[in-house]
């Protein structure tokens, strides 16, 4: 096995895209999640409409591409009102019920021929993203090595961006839950009767936490397709929320910070397995194969299961995460 | 207020129990492995080959003319169904066979999974009728041109016939679902746990009635599989899809005692148990694609089948006795709520757990019974919905009507969830006079966001606190 070039993947990795990505999309579901107490199963919907906003302005509309990044923040926000309101009033699972139904409808919806025109169905859209790699100043088919760290040009433009985000969303977080409305957003998560006793109207708070999770999630989705240069239905499976409640839950709801340590502990994980498993010496590989199966094919599924493992022990053991503390995700909603 | 009780409670408990929950810890990798372990013995048994009962096929080659290479290009990943007997998709040459006994059939091929830059020649063809004769394969021709055409709706206008056939439809999905959508509804009822892997005891259903149709009781256990009869060789459909209805109980029993029932007992908030549904749905999904792998099957027996008209409407005789079954099913579940002291227990503990404990009931017995009933009821329906086709990720395909259809019935009441059922399967149904058959499904969410605006509580469900 071949230990140094899988240093250098898991390496390259911890800090590559897609942590970026996922990092983004765990600050909104924070957000949500972490300091509201919101069940959002379904933040890969505004992901989504992220992705398709900017897709659809260049494919649809034949608009400019920066325009497109109003689109998708417009989309999200529709999105994230036609979740809300009738749900925030009721109980807490009716948002998490509404939320897991409403990614997987939006991918369906997507992908329906109907929508070719607009949507590009079940073919995505491509070719749109040219204006981002305008700008790179560096080149964008050379690779760039320093340390352990291995990238693609334009990856590395993606890469320096997307840190740049995470930076700003980390600091707006910081900013807003250190303010009168953060401490209410978190007064409501822990108790809301009270809350709503003390004046504060919870409805408009959650939806507004919802509102701003799902926006930053939605430029997570932006960076997703201009990095893969694709805006693909497919990408917007519904499991792709539960790596993301893993990446949070693993980091600790309630801290500013933990989505994106979170994001690079998981992605490191699984880069670090497949990898591993990939290269396992023939005879262990071929026993493997004959007792549970492991094929090319199903090495990539270890992931999926690995969350459901994960997400139960999780939840189960440790709520808080690594850095979160117990009393502050002690939540019940009953 | 009550759940701060019991957190205080089992808080208590905690302090001078401390050495067991190291126990409990390890007795739960232990139940997660020993359901590991049994999954790997059920599933990875090799495959064997259909064994084919002498039936004729009816066949095909899906591909294009390119362009610019003017030769011919098989596509693969085309969906192709044959109307009351199941759907394939296409291999790498672009070829598919279903297996059918003699008779007419409907064929119908799915455009949307042509891929992009083809499409149909001709878009009425979308449905193409073959007739089958005894001793001879049929070959169905789908013209497929490179180029896009558009589309046309094809649902045609509004008849009658066409109407009274899709209430049957209808009425057909929604008695499943009756099925499927009780034990979720009864286990909310019961515990307060929204349990989003529900929808994954149907697809367990769904893949054990498969699994135990081709390999029998015990011949899924790799060293018993010589043995003749119900244990090593597979079972007719009938017996199949009783069994996976035990072995859906049984993994409902598994999960309760394994998972919940600790989890309730150490206070873990319902929002992380929450959670912990949503793991173990995702860890049973991927584990059954894992083993199971991407493609539709089919049971060995009832694939082909000739519908029957009655008047207007045209089903098959396996879904006319599917039906058939879950309407005597329900109506047992029924009688069993409203006759039987366990049955009255669980309608005692889902109304108010705390005044149904106070006399004496032992809610525990009581939602592990709901667990393993609810879930033997899921695993039917899966088997039933098997009948047409088995997917590795069936279950959360209807997830989402599951949920409009309790949500509509009231959220923790059992006779709400069958008429939410029926609601729900029949104007799903219905939607395609009017809708594109591929967007049907979108019109469960839209029931669900109009009663959670207009009457959260359900049409069956008591009022609570509205914000």
């Amino acid at each position: 096995m071949d230990w140094g070039f899988i240093f250098e993947r898991v390496m390259t990795a911890a800090i590559g895209p897609e942590v970026i990505v996922f990092a983004l999309a765990a600050i909104g579901l924070n957000v949500q999640f972490g300091y509201a107490g919101l069940l959002n199963f379904g933040q890969v919907g505004f992901m989504a409409a992220g992705a398709y906003g900017v897709g659809m302005a260049v494919y649809w509309l034949n608009i400019s591409f920066w325009w497109g990044i109003g689109l998708g923040l417009v989309y999200a926000t529709v999105l994230a009102m036609l979740l809300g309101v009738p749900t925030l009033r009721l109980r807490a699972d009716y948002l998490a019920i509404v939320t897991i139904a409403s990614s997987e409808t939006i991918r369906l919806f997507v992908r329906w021929r109907g929508n070719s025109g607009r949507t590009g169905a079940s073919e995505g859209i491509g070719e749109f993203a040219r204006p981002f790699y305008d700008l790179n100043p560096f080149d964008n088919a050379a690779r760039y090595q320093f340390g352990p760290f291995n990238f693609l040009g334009r990856d590395l433009w993606v890469v320096l961006v997307g840190w740049i985000l995470v930076a700003i969303a980390l600091l707006l977080v910081w900013q807003w839950m250190r303010s009168p409305w953060g401490r209410a957003l978190k007064a409501i998560r822990e108790d809301e009767d009270a809350a709503r006793a003390l004046g504060k109207n919870s409805y408009v708070y959650k939806l507004q936490a919802l509102l701003i999770g799902g926006l930053i999630a939605s430029v997570a989705g932006m960076l997703q397709v201009i990095q893969k240069a694709a805006v693909q239905p497919d990408t917007f499976n519904p499991v792709i929320t539960f790596m993301i409640w893993t990446i949070l839950i693993l980091g600790g709801p309630g801290r500013v910070w933990s989505p994106v340590v979170g994001s690079m502990i998981y992605w490191s994980l699984i880069v670090f397995l497949e990898n591993v498993l990939r290269q396992l010496p023939p005879g262990t590989r071929s026993t493997l194969e004959s007792t549970i199966k492991l094929s090319d094919f199903n090495i990539s599924q270890f992931r999926f299961i690995l969350v459901g493992l994960g997400l139960i022990l999780l939840a189960r053991y440790r709520p808080q995460g690594i850095f979160g503390s117990r009393e502050e995700m002690a939540l019940d909603d009953r | 207020m009550v759940a701060q009780g019991q957190r205080d409670v089992s808080g208590e408990r905690r302090i001078w129990d401390g050495s067991a929950s190291r126990v409990r810890i390890a007795r739960l990798m232990l139940g997660l492995l020993m359901s590991a372990l049994a999954a790997v013995g059920v599933l990875a048994i090799a495959e064997r080959a259909a064994a084919s009962e002498g039936e004729q096929t009816i066949f095909g080659v899906i591909s294009f003319t390119s362009e610019e290479s003017n030769e011919r290009v098989p596509i693969e990943g085309v969906e192709i169904t044959v109307e009351g007997v199941g759907s394939v998709t296409t291999d790498g040459d672009g070829a598919f066979s279903i297996p059918v006994e003699p008779g007419e059939y409907t064929v119908s091929i799915d455009p949307a999974t042509l891929p992009p830059g083809t499409s149909l020649r001709d878009l009425d063809r979308v449905e193409l009728s073959a007739l089958v004769e005894p001793g001879r394969d049929q070959r169905v021709l789908f013209a497929v041109v490179a180029g896009e055409e558009g589309f046309t709706d094809t649902s045609g206008g509004i008849s009658l016939r066409r109407v009274a056939q899709l209430v049957a439809n209808g009425l057909k999905d929604g008695l499943y679902l009756a099925m499927a959508a009780i034990g979720l509804s009864l286990i909310f009822g019961t515990t307060g746990l929204t349990n989003f892997a529900h929808a994954e005891m149907v697809t367990w259903g769904m893949l054990s009635t498969y699994f135990f149709n081709f390999y029998g009781l015990a011949g899924v256990i790799g060293f018993l599989a010589p043995l003749p009869g119900p244990f090593g060789d597979g079972v007719p459909v009938v017996f199949a899809v009783v069994f996976g209805a035990i072995s859906g109980g049984v993994l409902g029993w598994l999960i309760n005692r394994v998972l919940f029932k600790g989890a309730r007992r150490a206070g873990v908030a319902l929002l992380s148990q929450m959670l912990m549904t949503i793991g173990l749905s995702i860890l049973m999904r991927y584990l059954m694609l894992y083993f199971f792998r991407g493609g539709p099957r089919q049971y060995l027996e009832y694939t082909a089948q000739r519908a029957v008209s009655i008047g207007p409407i045209q089903l098959t005789p396996k879904d006319m006795i599917a039906m058939a079954l879950s309407v005597v099913i329900l109506t047992g579940v029924g009688l069993y709520l409203q006759r039987t002291k366990m049955g009255k227990a669980m309608r005692a503990v889902s109304d108010n757990r705390e005044l149904a404990e106070s006399t004496g009931i032992d809610v525990e017995r009581v939602i592990s019974n709901v667990w393993v009933a609810g879930a033997a009821l899921a695993a039917t329906a899966g088997a039933f919905y098997g009948l047409t086709t088995v997917r590795w990720d069936f279950g959360f395909r209807i997830l989402l009507l599951m949920f409009a259809a309790v949500v509509l019935g009231g959220l923790g009441t059992a006779y709400g969830a069958f008429m939410g059922a029926l609601l729900v399967g029949l104007s799903i149904s219905l939607s395609t006079l009017f809708i594109d058959a591929e967007l049907k499904n979108m019109v469960a969410l839209l029931v669900l966001v109009v009663v959670l605006l207009f009457r959260p509580q359900g049409l069956f469900g008591r009022p609570e606190r509205i914000g």
